[in-house]
Order: C-alpha cells, then sequence, then structure tokens
C-alpha cells in the first residue's frame, strides 16, 4: 500500500487522476475503521490532511462554502449562527473524539444512508462541489446520494467543498439512536422553512437520504402563517413523512419502528421550527 | 514508511510503518508508548484517547502518516516527572480507577474538558467524556475525579 501525502488541491487532484483506487482520507473515523478490520485493503491512501484549501470555509452573497474536511467540531463553534441545522447534525456526531476528526467532505464520501449531515444538506439546498484534474463541477445535494454507500463522484473526482445558503428561515434537525451519545443514527429527519417555503427530508429510512415531496407540499399549503399549529396538522404531516420512508429491519430498529419514530420526529421538529418563527415573527412586531 | 512525530515534547522516529497502521499502533508497538489503550480499535471506547496537534482524538483512528510532523501528546506526556497532573491525582483520590483499563483515555479527555471550560457543569463533564468508556466503575466515581481536578 501506498500512502500519497499532496501538499495542495492541485496535487491532490493530480494524484487521483493517476491513481484512481487511492482512497481519500480526512478525518479517518470511516476509513480506517475498516482498514483496522480488514475490511478494506486499498493501493493507496490519500491524506487530505495536508491540502490547506480543504480545511478554510469562507462566506460571500450566496452563502458559506465548507471546505470538505473541515471537522464537525468547527462547524459547530464556528458556524452554528449560519448554518444552524448543519450545527445541530454536526453535535450529534459520535464524540467529542470524533467531531475532533471527522467532516461533512467524509461524511458525503461514505454516502452512508444514516449519515447525519444529509438530511440536512437535502433540506437547506445545499451544492457539492467536486473536483478533478479535468475541472470542477457542482452536484445538487439531491442528485448525490445514488445508493447503500454509492455517490455520483467520478474516481478521479475528490469533493473539495460543500456550498450553503445562510440560514433566513428556521432549521432543525433531530435523530432517533438508542442511547444519547455515540450512535448511528435509526432514523432522523431534517427540516427548513423560510420565505413561505417548506423542505424536509429523512436518513437512515431508505438506501438512500431523501426528501419528502408530498410531506413538504401539504404542509405549505396549509401552514397558518402568524397562528400556532394545529395537532391535526402536525399529525397529518407525521404520517405522510412516515409514508415516504422505505425502511429496512436490522439490528438496530425494525422498518415499523422507523416509520414510527419519523412520524414523531416530523411531528416534533415541525413543532420547534414553527415556535422559532413566531418567536421571531413577535419579535418583530 | 519512516514517520517522524513529536510526541510528548520530543522528537521521535518510527521505521517500517505499515502505511495503514494507526497512530495507536505506532505509539503502542513502535515507540514502547503503552499508556493509550487498545480495545475497540473502532472509535467506539475512547481509552486511546490522546491530544494530536491540542484536539484530543482517537489515536486508533488516526493513519500513521498523518501525524507526520505532528504533535502528539499521550497520557504519559502529562505528569511532570513523578508529579501527576492534577486530572490524574483525582481519579487516584477519588477512587474512579478500578482496572485502569479507561483511564488514560478518560484522563485526556478530562484534562482537555478542564483546559476549555475550568469549572464544568455536570452536563458538560458527562458531555465530554461521552466518547470514553468504562466498564468497572460506573462512572460515578469519574465524575467525582472530574469535579475534582477542576477545584485543584
Ligand atoms: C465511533 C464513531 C461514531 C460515529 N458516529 C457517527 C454519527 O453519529 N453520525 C454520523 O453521521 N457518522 C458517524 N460516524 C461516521 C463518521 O465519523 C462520519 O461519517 C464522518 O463524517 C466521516 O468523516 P471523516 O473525515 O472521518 O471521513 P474519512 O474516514 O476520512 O472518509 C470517509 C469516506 O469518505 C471519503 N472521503 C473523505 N473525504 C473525501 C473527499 N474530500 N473527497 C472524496 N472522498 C472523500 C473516504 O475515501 C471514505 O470513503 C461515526 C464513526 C465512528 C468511528
Ligand atoms: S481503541 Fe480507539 S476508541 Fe477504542
Ligand atoms: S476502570 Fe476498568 S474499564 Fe474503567
Amino acid at each position: 500500500m501506498d500512502f500519497l501525502r499532496p501538499q495542495n488541491l492541485a496535487e491532490a487532484l493530480a494524484f487521483k487522476a493517476e491513481r484512481p483506487e487511492a482512497v481519500p482520507i480526512a478525518g479517518g473515523t470511516d476509513v480506517m475503521v475498516e482498514l483496522n478490520f480488514d475490511h478494506r485493503r486499498p493501493g493507496a491512501l490519500l491524506d487530505l490532511n495536508r491540502v490547506g484549501e480543504l480545511a478554510e470555509w469562507s462566506t460571500s452573497d450566496s452563502g458559506v462554502r465548507l471546505g470538505a474536511a473541515v471537522p464537525y467540531t468547527r462547524v459547530i463553534t464556528e458556524l452554528g449562527d449560519r448554518l444552524p441545522g448543519l450545527a445541530m447534525a454536526s453535535r450529534t456526531v459520535g464524540s467529542p473524539q470524533i467531531r475532533n476528526r471527522g467532516t461533512v467532505g467524509g461524511n458525503l464520501g461514505a454516502a452512508s444512508p444514516a449519515g447525519d449531515t444529509h438530511p440536512v444538506l437535502l433540506v437547506t439546498g445545499a451544492e457539492i462541489e467536486a473536483a478533478s484534474a479535468r475541472g470542477t463541477r457542482r452536484i445538487p445535494a439531491e442528485e448525490f446520494y445514488l445508493g447503500v454507500k454509492r455517490n455520483a463522484l467520478a474516481e478521479d473526482e475528490l469533493i473539495t467543498a460543500v456550498h450553503l445558503p445562510v440560514s433566513e428561515g428556521a432549521q432543525q434537525f433531530s435523530k432517533v439512536g438508542t442511547r444519547n451519545a455515540m450512535v448511528i443514527a435509526v432514523c432522523s429527519f431534517a427540516i427548513a422553512i423560510e420565505g413561505f417555503q417548506v423542505r424536509a427530508a429523512i436518513g437512515s429510512a431508505a438506501p438512500t437520504p431523501r426528501r419528502v415531496p408530498e410531506a413538504e407540499e401539504f404542509l405549505a399549503e396549509e401552514l397558518p402563517w402568524g397562528a400556532p399549529l394545529p395537532d391535526s396538522l402536525k399529525r397529518r404531516f407525521g404520517e405522510l413523512v412516515a409514508a415516504a420512508a422505505d425502511p429496512i429491519d436490522d439490528v438496530r430498529g425494525t422498518a415499523a419502528y422507523r416509520k414510527h419514530a419519523l412520524s414523531v420526529l416530523a411531528r416534533r421538529t415541525l413543532g420547534w421550527a414553527w415556535q422559532e418563527i413566531l418567536g421571531r415573527d413577535s419579535a418583530c412586531a | 514508511m519512516r514517520v517522524n512525530v513529536t510526541v510528548n515534547g520530543e522528537d521521535k522516529q518510527a521505521d517500517d510503518v505499515w502505511e495503514g497502521e494507526s497512530l495507536l499502533y505506532v505509539l503502542r508497538e513502535r515507540l514502547g508508548l503503552p499508556g493509550s489503550k487498545n480495545a475497540c480499535e473502532q472509535g467506539e471506547c475512547g481509552s486511546c484517547t490522546v491530544y494530536l496537534d491540542d484536539l484530543p482524538v482517537c489515536s486508533c483512528l488516526v493513519a500513521a502518516g498523518q501525524v507526520e510532523g505532528r504533535e502528539v501528546r499521550t497520557v504519559e506526556g502529562l505528569a511532570e516527572g513523578d508529579r501527576l497532573d492534577p486530572v490524574q491525582q483525582s481519579f487516584v483520590d477519588a477512587g474512579a480507577v478500578q482496572c485502569g483499563f479507561c483511564t488514560p483515555g478518560l484522563v485526556v479527555a478530562a484534562h482537555d474538558l478542564l483546559n476549555r471550560v475550568p469549572d464544568p457543569s455536570d452536563e458538560e463533564i458527562r458531555e465530554a467524556l461521552a466518547g470514553n468508556l468504562c466498564r468497572c466503575t460506573g462512572y460515578e466515581k469519574i465524575l467525582d475525579a472530574v469535579r475534582m481536578a477542576g477545584t485543584r
């Protein structure tokens, strides 16, 4: 096995073009588990830790450009106000040790249906910036997830950044796990309400994270702007979310449990998001 | 591959390192520092926690080649000579050590917490130690030890 240590992005892309089988390693929190347990024996590791361009974030009029290798801890401490949904999801990843190393780029690279950031990236309308020696392109989050642990990257491409609009509305994320800390999601849910638009997405409840269009449309039409939410509306929203899931039975939960839990998560996160919006409205008035 | 890394303030070299091995393996097997413990090799137990450039990480999940030129501080590097770090002393005094297997990782995680938050709430302590498992003490004594260290 080779250990490739590019010093900048151009070098990293050149390595990847030359050795497409090289496995990128950022925080290593997924890759090293696979190596330690002999689940993977790549011909080469491509270390991204020295590629300064990947470890930075910047802002512009259109939002935040978050470098692929910025660890979760920094997303939480440095971007919590601008990207509340992503920060919430980052807070639920692993432990402090895992959050000090793990990255959004790595979550996308692994493309596990249970990755915590995915539902948030879907509801915020994020775009994944991918680069290769051939050039750079942006992939909408919705087109990025292709199947269980499969994503839209070409074999010579690296994820360089994620572009997220700065939140003006309300964002919420929540997950169900078997305990409070350090668990991979049994199922997860994210919602963003902004400018009379609703986006919602589920994680760990289908082969890929996915949006729930029927539930979104229902909500956008029925939301009683400026007034409290009727329980019946929250309940119906939960039902539509659960209906959009296509979960499996596994050791962490049954499909039936996942659907039930999703309907509860949907109701609760909607309630929190609505409180936020009502609170802001009354603060303005 | 050869890896050059600063460990507990000293420049170290490890030779014949396999490209896929972990920092934990390098520390224990190549540099003779058995303080960091190997229990799960999958980031779940925290017993291998060390500082990497001032941040606590699971050394079992860092590839050896990634630490080239970086700074690592292990539990062995916390004491000054024979004088234990206040966190270590508090673990002893509070009886937060039984078999001791989880202790090095907990000490590093607690040390980092107290560096950032000198007087942590119980909730903050629990959150900071959420990545460290202990099979013996039942955590109450560990919480006592961290509270005690906070006052020292
Ligand atoms: C104990 C433990 C608990 C965990 N808990 C959670 C959790 O609660 N929620 C959660 O979502 N995840 C969790 N994870 C999984 C993991 O921490 C996350 O998926 C994390 O985001 C991975 O980031 P990384 O930088 O460590 O990725 P790495 O391990 O470095 O890489 C992961 C994958 O992405 C690829 N990759 C990395 N960077 C790039 C890039 N820039 N371009 C292209 N490909 C790239 C790698 O080749 C690899 O296939 C946990 C892991 C552990 C060990
Ligand atoms: S051995 Fe590294 S976390 Fe368990
Ligand atoms: S003291 Fe034995 S595992 Fe914690």
